[in-house]
């Protein structure tokens, strides 16, 4: 099949691989899909207390548009406050890598790689709220 | 210096070679003749020469010259055979014994005359190598069974079925054999009589001959073997197959099995040792590598890698020149991997992550090196970027994990 020369740029020279800590308190990790299906991505977001994105990770199994639409993704957050990454849609990533039909899944995962990250860093800091506060009862009678 | 793009994919095709293509040219202009013409030069002449491409062909398959027949190829060979036995002896039953692994010409025959009602058919399973077990197609005999049909050598996995075990089985029971040869015609030794095959398929275009030209050989002895015609005309071809024949196409073919007769045993000791190479090559470079197939009974061009960690489609974009194809069926609606992968058993995610390399009478060492060169620092660029792998590296068990999908 013909792949655009935008896939195929992100696919030649993808942006931001790689992986944070998963220990990092303000990160986000994001996994995706499943490998029986072909695909599995994962993003990871490192989130201010802000809520703003400053930086981001992939790492991705797949075909080349699944390459191509996490590489974006993670262009495309860089920057944005949470509130707003998470409204991104799947179809603003087939229209810059101009997905074909069949390849449609591929933006439908990065979007939901957007969104799990995210939770994660929520559950996270949630986690953390409370287990600081569970702690400190623990230090008054101590 | 090497010529890129590299080809590397003769399971799916291979080039006219240039003797066949010498021996065609004269079909089209000088003489053009139809072979049906009875009464004038024009019309012998291209008789003659189809004459010696029944020979030709015949030689190579142990069979006798009467007893192929010209299609215009395998898909429609599979076709006439396995549709036209079942229409023609309907009144002695209705069963085909088949395999999981078969061309899907083969398997779509077979469906086509389930949905109408036509047939039953029961589809055996494969072992971890690919390969049919003869006892298992003894134990699906009914007293309805009229077809067996498999393949010789598969197209994916190079894998090579026991089809003499399983023509004695059939001659001893009384069922009519069809064998889809196409992959093994002309790479490994084929004699359809001895192995008690009753009917066969063939195709020129896997045996470096033109598309669109094929033939099924069926038996003419011990049993003469009818078939419902599947194409109603003139009559060609015993009244097995009417259409005018395809001269040039004809005399491409024989000529190409002629070719193949005599280099068979040098050519197949050459691929067997750039396939050697090449598999040696790849495991020196790469860890988490599996071979797909049979380690011995296997088509000597023919290597199926699944690289593990890798997505299949995504290597074949990185190595973008070599023309190799993958059982990762991301190119299709889907979504499913090879099926004849799967049937081996193995996960779905390296079926996902195979690459078939189908070496051929033009490929060299020369290429055999750069195609094991790139294609290993592809799968190390892309398994640096692929999550499965940092996953495995970490000690996590991917099989343990909830995959949300």
């Amino acid at each position: 099949m013909a792949y655009s020369d935008k896939v195929i740029e992100h696919y030649n020279n993808p942006r931001n691989v790689g992986s944070f800590a998963k220990d990092e308190p303000n990160v986000g990790t994001g996994v995706v899909g499943a490998p029986e299906c072909g695909d599995v991505m994962k993003l990871q977001l490192k989130i201010g207390d802000d809520g703003v994105i400053e930086d981001a990770r992939f790492k991705t199994f797949g075909c080349g548009s699944a390459i191509a639409s996490s590489s974006y993704v993670t262009e495309l957050v860089k920057g944005k406050h949470i509130d707003e990454a998470i409204t991104i849609k799947n179809t603003v990533i087939v229209k810059e890598l101009n997905l074909p039909p069949v390849k449609i899944h591929c933006s439908v995962l990065a979007e939901d790689a957007i969104k799990a990250a995210i939770a994660d860093w929520r559950k996270r800091k949630a986690d953390h709220a409370a287990s600081s506060e569970e702690q400190l009862p623990k230090s008054k009678e101590a | 210096m090497l010529k890129k793009p590299v080809y590397m994919d003769n399971h799916a095709t291979t080039r006219v070679d240039s003797r066949v293509l010498d021996a065609m040219v004269p079909y089209f202009i000088e003489k053009f003749g139809n072979a049906a013409s009875r009464n004038h030069s024009f019309g012998w002449e291209a008789e003659e020469a189809v004459d010696r491409s029944r020979n030709q062909i015949a030689a190579l398959i142990g069979a006798k010259s009467k007893e192929i027949i010209f299609t215009s190829g395998a898909t429609e060979s599979d076709n006439l055979a396995i549709k036209g036995v079942v229409e023609f002896y309907k009144d002695k039953g209705n069963h085909i014994i088949s395999c999981v692994t078969e061309h899907k010409a083969v398997l779509d025959s077979c469906r086509a005359l389930e949905r109408a009602g036509k047939a039953t058919v029961t589809y055996l399973p494969v072992d971890k190598y690919g390969m049919v077990d003869p006892d298992a197609v003894r134990r699906a005999i009914t007293d309805n069974t009229v077809l067996i049909t498999i393949m010789w050598a598969n197209n994916e996995i190079g894998t090579i079925h026991p089809i003499a075990e399983i023509g004695r089985i059939a001659k001893e029971k009384g069922i009519i054999f069809h064998c889809d040869a196409v992959q093994a015609i002309g790479k490994v030794p084929v004699d359809f009589e001895k192995a008690g095959v009753d009917l066969a398929s063939i195709t020129a275009h896997k045996i470096y001959g033109p598309k669109g030209i094929g033939a099924i050989y069926v038996r003419s002895k011990g049993p003469r073997v009818r078939l419902t015609p599947q194409m109603d005309g003139g009559g060609h071809e015993r009244g097995m197959r009417s259409g005018t024949l395809n001269v040039p196409g004809i005399v491409g073919l024989g000529a190409a099995c002629e070719i193949a007769g005599m280099e068979m045993p040098e050519e197949a000791r050459r691929l067997i040792q750039l396939r050697s190479q090449l598999q040696a090559g790849l495991f020196e470079r790469l860890d988490e590598i599996y071979v797909n197939g049979h380690p011995t009974e296997r088509l000597p061009g023919n290597l199926n890698v699944s690289f593990a960690y890798v997505e299949g489609e995504s290597l074949l974009m990185g190595i973008n020149d070599i023309a190799v194809s993958s059982g990762s069926a991301c190119t299709s609606a889907t979504l499913e991997p090879s099926y004849v992968i799967r049937a081996l058993g193995i996960d779905d995610e390296l079926a996902h992550s195979s690459i078939r390399f189908g070496l051929g009478r033009f490929n060299t060492l020369e290429e055999v090196d750069y195609v094991t060169d790139r294609v290993s620092k592809e799968v190390k660029r892309l398994r640096e970027m692929s999550p499965l792998y940092e996953m495995a590296k970490e000690g996590i068990d991917l099989k343990s994990v909830n995959w949300k999908s």
